[in-house]
């Protein structure tokens, strides 16, 4: 069948990328021929026609916005260094995961995108994924370890290669905050208090929305290792502390204490919805992810800054962040292996990466090699903030398991949003009965 | 007690209403007056939401953000359907669902004419367990046949030619035949009531010539029920285009997902403000639209047929 | 009405003559073709499935691995979804209202519109039109436009009645007290159209000696209406019955493509499916609730059944 729509889509500047894609398509077979990956020849000879390529890797992607044609960059590129085909697949980025289980059980393409933390160890403790040790052979010395540390599974085996992470963190826009005369806030009391001289602006202090459900677990983290710190934060996201506990309870009422600052209406709001409102300079901050630049238009987004989340508890300070690393795996049995390995393989190079975030360029890539040189100034801000950070947490809904994710915390947290905060033990029990339910601890 | 016999009455009505002496036109009794008035002011009621969404497809999003969505409008133009058209792909999915609906058509008034013919032709112990297996199935609500239906679709493998991911899952066929299994009841029961009021005088004029079963159905019986087929064609269309839960969880990809549940997904992707999402939504609903437009008497001739039972 | 039963009856006096008939080979394989594709299709495609899910609602199994990661485990999914599960009985109380809102708002406001149509009257058939349109368009649409109206941020209600662009919102999708009512407001358009639709063909096909005999006798409109007309269209009256509560527990598409049935909009269809499809994966749970939803539907069903057959017993 043909496939005429999503699927097909061409990456922006296809007339300018012509001599980048040469430059890139070479520094691209370089680190390919570093794998010994290369097509024998194929690769010297630089275009191929599709009519000639025997082999084909089918990718399934839910990428959105900018991410479609910086996939298509990166797909192009290894078509072009390896005379592979690459087919993808463009699903829509919310259902792609809700129906992930079904995806994977089904018949899924070979390579799809997914990200690190506990969310792809358990996919792949099910067996629903194909280990690639023999990828990071190569891939190593070119990652920081925290990120192999993200790639692999529970059994000690890797099943992800990392291209792109991001940070969050509060962004809000400059020209506003210089017209107002804001400043960054380091602690929560200076927090609260940018929120009230906000409010008395006519602004809306705080932009918060819910009606995609995950939103609210960036506040919920962070808050979270604010209070209790990182250990705690992991071992309650793996079902091994009591949600019906005092250090939960605090997290949930120092939360209560933003909720006059809030966008009215959050639980009809998309994230997008929030990212309109601070680019309209209708809201002075927005927690969210660095992805969060993607939504606006690039003008407005070169006017955007961040800080990091202010110190609750001395103790933590700001040593903790949630920076997701999103990435490639390989399902259980693809169709075309060697050819998914390459692909993945090349996916997590430098060349491949800087393609991709040079159209995409809300996130930071994940290897070491990647050019830096090219980040904006935000992006460069926001490696550092990464780098300097001590504990990466992968946000909650890749930590924890996914049905607790989606089946009990997106429905609790909506609740707590729309009771204003006003029954947290009624909460917290409740969680804790369906967690005990779902962990079986 | 049957379809035809309501059309014939109902035909009768119009014929003893159209020959009494027309007083009305004479004197607009104020009664009627209020009721012309009732019913234009509860038109207008029934039609707002279509026609906001109208409005607000019509406006381009910069005029929105400017000035709101309720405001007079200081541009208006068909750009946010090109952009919901070519930017979604749309044509793509419409074209998923005619080679969805079709077949499925096409099959569904075979099967439910051939049952209903050996139904109503032949009194076998079986005929009323038969409907009655039929019509229950129609009447299940589809949830609670999912997760086994999609755990089979996943099992049962098809050639290639047949289905480009090789299994019933993710295929025209298996969308096909889901459709087919639903909605077979609902049209057995219309056309078995359909064809007991056929004389069966024809019937037996053909078998004593020596006409064998599928002679009498196809040659015979088949053409006598134009009507009623016409009528369950035009309805089925309309509710296989519009379905959504079985395209949703069976034929996710969008290489073969049909555009009602493939709006599920372009909901976030490409119709990124209400202005999108209203014209997107107002395109899908078009071909239903312009099949109830010219098929209207069709329509609820077969909506009708269904429910006058008795 | 009457006049129907009297024209069937002669057909059933006709057919009431049993003749022996002797049905060639090629008949009876034509036949059994003709009658066993269709079952064959249907009962693999609806009933083993309807049979399979109230067999593995007494499961424990997350849908990874064979058949054989199966656990039995009795009635532990429905104690749960009763107990510890807290979107179960907000869906359940939801489809309540789902009903009650077709029922007492929907069904009479169609069953109102089609008396008022069938007045004879110029532009009936305009009218008739626009009052389909509903019924013409998917349920998924009519969730779009419903996103359309009740959006805070950018739909009619929002805007006409605050200020979003400076933040100020009416957020009734978002507000769980409110969201269902909001969509019921569309539901029951739809549905009313759909009754209107179907009543105002039983009332033209009324036999008009019926009323013109009411009226000799002096009875009002609403005398003739409740006294006469209704009770003789009393297998109308049973299908809308019957579709009334049909249309109440299948109600999915709206809700689903809003917000995936969340925060007020929770319905046992939409949790059957986020059960089994979603990344959860409970198909123990999913099963139960299915179960739950095939016991309450067996109501409506067994009464429309038993109606159909009851007034026209088959030889």
């Amino acid at each position: 069948m043909s496939e005429a729509g999503p699927t097909s889509a061409e990456p922006h500047g296809t007339g300018r990328a012509m001599t980048r894609g040469k430059l890139l398509a070479t520094g691209a077979t370089g680190a390919l021929a570093a794998y010994g990956l290369t097509a024998s020849g194929a690769a010297a000879r630089g275009m191929l026609s599709r009519a000639v390529l025997a082999d084909t890797v089918t990718l399934a992607s839910y990428e959105e916005n900018a991410g479609i044609p910086a996939l298509a960059a990166d797909t192009k590129l290894f078509t072009k260094a390896t005379g592979i085909d690459v087919k993808t697949h463009t699903f829509a980025h919310g259902p792609f995961q809700e129906q992930i289980n079904s995806y994977l059980q089904g018949h899924p393409d070979d390579v799809f995108t997914w990200f690190a933390g506990y969310r792809m160890q358990f996919f792949a403790a099910k067996g629903l994924a194909t280990p690639i040790d023999d990828v990071w052979k190569i891939l190593t010395p070119q990652m920081p370890p925290a990120f192999k540390a993200a790639s692999t599974g529970l059994d000690g085996h890797q099943y992800f290669v990392p291209n792109k992470n991001y940070p969050w963190a509060v962004y809000y826009r400059k020209s506003l905050w210089k017209e107002k005369g804001y400043t960054a806030p380091r602690t929560w009391a200076q927090f609260v208090a940018l929120a009230k001289k906000m409010q008395n602006d006519g602004l809306t202090p705080i932009a918060f929305t819910d009606k995609d459900g995950w939103p609210p677990m960036g506040w919920f983290d962070i808050i979270n290792m604010r209070i209790n710190g990182y250990d705690y934060h992991v071992r309650l996201m793996a079902g091994k502390q009591s949600w019906d506990s005092p250090q939960v309870k605090a997290v949930f009422n120092k939360w209560r204490e933003l909720f006059p600052y809030y966008s009215e209406g959050t639980l009809g709001l998309t994230w997008q919805d929030g990212a309109a409102q601070l680019e309209n300079k209708q809201a002075g901050m927005f927690l969210l992810g660095g992805f969060l630049t993607g939504a606006m238009k690039p003008a407005n987004a070169k006017d955007v800054d961040f800080f990091p989340f202010p110190v609750v508890n001395p103790r933590w300070g700001q040593d903790s962040i949630d920076a997701p690393i999103d990435g490639y795996m390989i399902s259980k049995s693809p169709k075309n292996l060697a050819g998914a390995k390459k692909l993945v393989g090349f996916l997590g190079t430098a060349p491949a990466i800087d393609a991709y975030l040079k159209i995409n360029s809300g996130n930071l890539g994940s290897n070491r090699r990647t050019n830096t040189a090219k980040y904006s100034p935000l992006q460069k801000k926001e490696a550092k903030l990464i780098a300097a950070t001590k504990h990466i947490a992968q946000y909650m809904d890749r930590d924890t398991r996914p049905d607790f994710a989606s089946t009990v915390m997106i429905p609790s947290l909506q609740s707590f949003i729309s009771d204003q905060g006003s029954n947290i033990p009624k909460l917290v029990q409740s969680i804790e009965k369906q967690k005990k339910a779902i962990f079986g601890t | 007690m049957t379809s035809a016999a309501v059309d014939t009455e109902a035909v009768a009505v119009e014929t003893r209403a159209a020959s009494r002496p027309r007083r009305r036109k004479r004197r607009a009794k104020p009664s009627r007056v209020a009721l012309h008035a009732f019913l234009i002011l509860t038109v207008l009621v029934w039609a707002s939401p279509i026609l906001w969404a109208i409005f607000t497809a019509m406006r381009p999003y910069s005029d929105t953000s400017e000035h709101g969505y309720v405001s007079w409008p200081r541009a208006f133009n068909f750009t946010n359907f090109t952009n919901a058209y070519s930017q979604s792909g749309m044509l793509h999915y419409f074209w998923n669902s005619i080679i969805v609906a079709v077949p499925a058509i096409f099959v569904i008034l075979l099967f439910s004419s051939a049952l209903a013919f050996v139904v109503s032709r032949y009194s076998y112990w079986f005929n009323v367990p038969l409907l009655i297996f039929f019509m229950a199935a129609n009447l299940l609500p589809q949830q609670v046949v999912l997760q086994p239906l999609y755990r089979l679709y996943l099992w049962v493998p098809l050639p290639t030619w047949l289905s480009a991911s090789g299994y019933l899952y993710d295929s025209y066929v298996g969308l096909i035949a889901i459709n087919v299994a639903f909605q077979t009841g609902f049209c057995t029961f219309v056309l078995a009531n359909y064809m007991k009021t056929i004389p069966r005088s024809l019937s037996e004029a053909a078998r004593v010539d020596g006409a064998g079963v599928l002679r009498q159905y196809f040659s015979i019986m088949l053409p006598l029920c134009k009507p009623a087929l016409a009528a369950l064609a035009t309805l089925e269309f309309t509710f296989i285009y519009n379905d959504f839960l079985w395209a949703l969880i069976l034929a996710p990809s969008s290489d073969v997902q049909p555009i009602t549940a493939a709006l599920n997904n372009l909901q976030g992707q490409f119709f990124t403000d209400n202005n999108l999402l209203a014209a997107g939504a107002l395109l899908t609903a078009v071909p239903t639209l312009v099949v109830f437009v010219l098929l209207q008497k069709q329509f609820v001739r077969g909506l009708t047929l269904g429910a006058n039972k008795g | 009405m009457a006049g129907d039963i009297a024209t069937s009856a002669r057909v059933d006096g006709a057919r009431r003559r049993k003749r022996a008939v002797r049905l060639s080979t090629g008949d009876r394989i034509a036949m059994t073709v003709m009658v066993g594709v269709p079952v064959l299709l249907t009962g693999a495609l609806i009933w083993f499935p309807t049979i399979s899910s109230i067999g593995l609602s007494f499961t424990n199994w997350d849908g990874i691995g064979g058949l054989h990661t199966i656990q039995w485990t009795g009635t532990t999914n429905y104690r749960q979804i009763a107990t510890i599960y807290p979107p179960f009985w907000p869906a359940f109380r939801h489809n309540l209202f789902w009903l009650g809102a077709l029922a007492f708002v929907g069904t009479p406001l169609g069953m109102f519109l089609a008396y008022q149509l069938d007045k004879q009257i110029r532009g009936s058939r305009f009218y008739q039109s626009i009052f389909y349109i509903p019924v013409v368009i998917a349920p998924a649409i009519i969730g779009l436009i419903s996103e359309l109206i009740l959006s805070p941020q950018q739909g009619l209600i929002s805007s006409l009645f605050a200020d979003p662009r400076h933040g100020h919102v009416i957020d009734w999708l978002g507000d769980p007290s409110r969201s269902l009512w909001a969509v019921l407001v569309l539901a029951c358009w739809r549905h009313a159209s759909y009754v209107m639709i179907i009543y105002l063909a039983g009332l033209k096909a009324l036999d008009p000696t019926l009323r013109e005999a009411a009226a000799i006798d002096g009875a009002s409109g609403t005398r003739t209406y409740f006294r006469v007309v209704l009770p003789a269209l009393k297998p109308i009256n049973i299908v809308l019955v019957v579709i009334t509560v049909i249309e109440a527990l299948r109600a999915f598409d709206i809700v689903y493509i809003i917000n995936r049935g969340r925060n007020g909009l929770e319905l046992l269809s939409v949790l059957i499916t986020g059960n089994i499809i979603g990344e959860a994966s409970r198909i123990g749970y999913g099963s139960a609730i299915a179960v739950v939803l095939l016991t309450i539907s067996l109501v409506p069903i067994v009464i429309f059944v038993w109606n159909s057959f009851q007034e026209v017993p088959e030889s």
